[in-house]
């Protein structure tokens, strides 16, 4: 494999990073900002898990022992935005940030200042979202679906929580911009659309639905503020506005998103599945329309989310029959990983194992996910903690183990050093074990009709959710094993180039660290990248 | 940057993407949710404007009107039907009245709306006149019967034997306050 990037001592009038804090604070170099954005998710992830902490305390037993039911309702509410928001979505923008350029053969983002805006709008966002639990009438708590007249009736957090959702869309709007600008004008000269990795391939998918979707979120918030301050009427229905409304838009928003958070998952499983099965990845092209099809049926399937508002017979055939669709293009991409691990000499590195227990843990999602999309079944799951079970199983072993397969597969492209693999399988085996006993009770819990969002329950519940507490604390503590991996990560023995065994990918014909500036000239693709 | 030309319009094309896509959020959707809900009678929708119909009696059908009221949370009232149900012909003309009493001391500006199920039938529900066409005001304590004037098409679907229609009495005051905030 040829070294693509000249020796660093060519390099001697280049400047490196800058010194002190302002490296970071304006910084337009994608690898400073993907660090960031890496950290600053790994941080929301663990608030967001202390609030889920609380919650599943709070439901270990039944009765109310630790929290105010209104403070449950903030935590779940809050819980929810600070994971979609601010723990799943910035750790794909941070692993675009770092490996798009790296993939594509491109020095950096096409739009470095806006760059480092779109990051540094986040921590304002997300301090702003949190200052909301210390002011009167606490935080939000209507749910993160936010649907009126109920989430009208937050107090004087109201403003903030929707001021702090247009930052959140403004920065994910501005990343999506920068990612396909950087896709589209900056990929190496011979890279054709179709010869790009999957990870860049579905991370032009997402941006595209970011930009599509994030602004119709931004107007239903937007909405909801003026029915709160300006006397309109959009969901108010003494007015004349109509609260389900709200519902459509909110869901035509929020269909889509949940291809965002999932699109780029896919993404990075199929980097990870051929390097380890030491084969490329089965169906590459047809990994590109699966994707595109997701994207395209995302937008057409929102009502499923309220079959129980009351629907013409002809909606809810609709709404079915397109979401239960979705299942075929899902279903291409499952044949395919397994395919490419079929008769592949695999080992089981920790982002592999990550990898296969998504595979395999995500298709349960998805299966539930079907039994959902049943309109007259889904009458009796709406808004039950099978709802819980499905959505979690989709997120926790489905995008959070994907983004943690990929943090352990180029973290020593990123430190240079290899992580302790011992740790990391640790953390894999606790982090999967504990997460099937939180979550699958939930299907049961669910089943026999315990509500979401509720923090107390019939005695019927008692076990499962003693159950489910038990593995959420553990899986809770098994995440600092990770912050553990992480702390020692400069410990371990240097790492080559290439990392693992020929992967596929320009990424790994940069030295590792990769150096603070790559492909300066753009690199010649050849068969020993994976490019045919 | 060499093809900055190229980033430029791009960027272009991408930010039209998000105007457009934000106009289609607040601009678009609700009045097209409207125009869908009148057609479809989709939320039980029914005509909020006085109509004119002929009268062409099916003697030989009966359905049966039940009405439901409720409160809003805001409203200092009480509100209830006269009779819980009526059975009806189609294309006849009937009245039914409803009783409403302002229980606060002081004068309110009350609102009805109106909700037909199923859907289906929301569309054969015709009000001829309603107190739900306009906002009603209340003295303090005031007590006053509120009339209903409507028709069943006869071309309500056969399978439709029972309609529901349901009202939800708000009080305005809080919306002006919203305004003068």
């Amino acid at each position: 494999m040829t070294a693509a990037v000249a020796d660093a001592h060519d390099h001697h009038d280049d400047h490196g990073p800058a010194k002190g804090i302002g490296r970071w604070l304006f910084s337009t170099n994608h690898k400073d900002i993907g660090t960031m954005y890496l950290v600053f998710s790994l941080i929301m992830f663990f608030i967001g898990g202390a609030m889920a902490m609380v919650i599943r305390s709070e439901l270990a037993i039944p009765g109310l022992q630790f929290v105010h039911p209104e403070f449950f309702n903030q935590m779940t509410t809050m819980h929810a935005l600070i994971m979609v928001f601010g723990a799943v979505m910035p750790a794909f923008v941070g692993l675009a940030n770092w490996m798009i350029p790296l993939m594509i053969g491109a020095p950096d983002m096409a739009l470095p200042r806006m760059n480092n805006w779109s990051f540094w709008i986040l921590p304002v966002a997300f301090g702003i979202l949190l200052s909301t639990l210390f002011m009167p009438g606490g935080a939000p708590a209507g749910g993160w679906t936010m649907y009126p007249p109920l989430i009208l009736q937050t107090g004087d957090a109201f403003p903030f929580l929707i001021f702090s959702v247009h930052l959140m869309g403004l920065s994910s709007i501005m990343g999506a911009i920068n990612v396909i600008v950087t896709i589209i004008n900056m990929r190496a000269p011979d890279m054709s659309l179709l010869k790009m990795p999957m990870f860049v391939w579905t991370w032009l998918i997402t941006a595209y639905l970011l930009i599509a979707v994030m602004p119709v979120l931004a107007g239903a918030v937007t909405m909801l503020l003026t029915d709160q301050f300006f006397g309109t009427s959009f969901f108010l229905a003494a007015g004349g506005g109509d609260p389900v409304m709200f519902q459509h838009i909110f869901w035509f928003f929020g269909h889509p998103e949940v291809y965002i958070m999932i699109l780029p998952a896919f993404g990075v499983v199929s980097e990870i599945i051929p390097t380890f099965s030491r084969k490329p990845l089965f169906g590459h092209d047809s990994m590109v329309y699966a994707a595109s099809c997701i994207a395209f049926l995302s937008f057409i399937v929102w009502a499923h989310h309220m079959f129980t508002v009351g629907m013409p017979l002809t909606g809810q055939l609709f709404f079915m029959f397109a979401t239960m669709l979705i299942a075929v293009p899902t279903g291409v991409k499952i044949f395919n990983w397994v395919a490419t691990m079929w008769r592949g000499a695999m080992t089981f590195e920790t982002p592999m194992l990550f990898s296969l227990a998504f595979v395999f843990l995500f298709t349960i999602g998805g299966f539930s996910g079907l039994m959902l999309a049943i309109a007259p079944a889904d009458v009796q799951y709406h808004d039950t903690y099978f709802v819980v079970a499905h959505f979690h199983y989709v997120l926790v072993p489905g995008s959070v183990f994907a983004i943690m397969a990929g943090a352990y597969y180029w973290l020593p492209k990123w430190t240079g050093h290899m992580y302790n693999e011992t740790l990391g399988k640790a953390h894999f085996w606790a982090s999967t074990i504990f997460v099937n006993i939180t979550f699958f009770p939930m299907h049961f819990l669910g089943l026999a009709a315990m509500p979401r969002r509720i923090p107390d329950y019939s005695t019927q519940y008692a076990d499962f959710n003693t159950v489910a507490s038990i593995g959420a604390i553990g899986f809770g503590l098994s995440q600092l094993l990770f912050v553990w991996v992480l702390l020692t990560s400069k410990k371990g023995e240097k790492a080559t180039a290439e990392v693992w065994d020929n992967p596929p990918g320009l990424e790994w014909t940069v030295p590792s660290p990769a150096p603070y500036h790559t492909f300066e000239t753009p690199p010649k693709l050849n068969e020993s990248h994976g490019f045919h | 940057m060499p093809d900055s030309r190229a980033n430029r319009s791009l960027i272009a094309q991408l930010l039209v993407l998000v105007v457009g896509s934000f106009s289609f959020g607040v601009f678009l959707l609700p009045p097209l949710y409207d125009v869908f809900c009148d057609i479809t009678g989709f939320g039980g929708r029914t005509n909020s404007e006085a109509a004119v119909v002929a009268e062409a009696p099916d003697l030989t059908r009966e359905v049966r009107i039940e009405f439901v009221t409720s409160l809003n949370e805001y409203a200092q009232f009480e509100f209830a039907a006269d009779a819980d149900s009526m059975t009806v012909h189609p294309g006849k003309m009937y009245f039914a009245t409803f009783t409403a009493r302002n229980l606060s001391d002081e004068s309110k500006v009350a609102q009805a709306v109106p909700s037909v199920a199923p859907n289906t039938a929301a569309g054969h529900f015709t009000k001829i006149e309603c107190f739900c066409f306009t906002s009603q005001e209340f003295q303090a304590g005031e007590k006053r019967p509120m009339p209903l004037q409507f028709i069943v098409n006869p071309e309500l679907p056969d399978y439709v034997d029972t309609i529901t229609l349901q009202y939800t009495f708000f009080d305005t005051a809080r919306l002006a306050a919203n305004t003068e905030n």
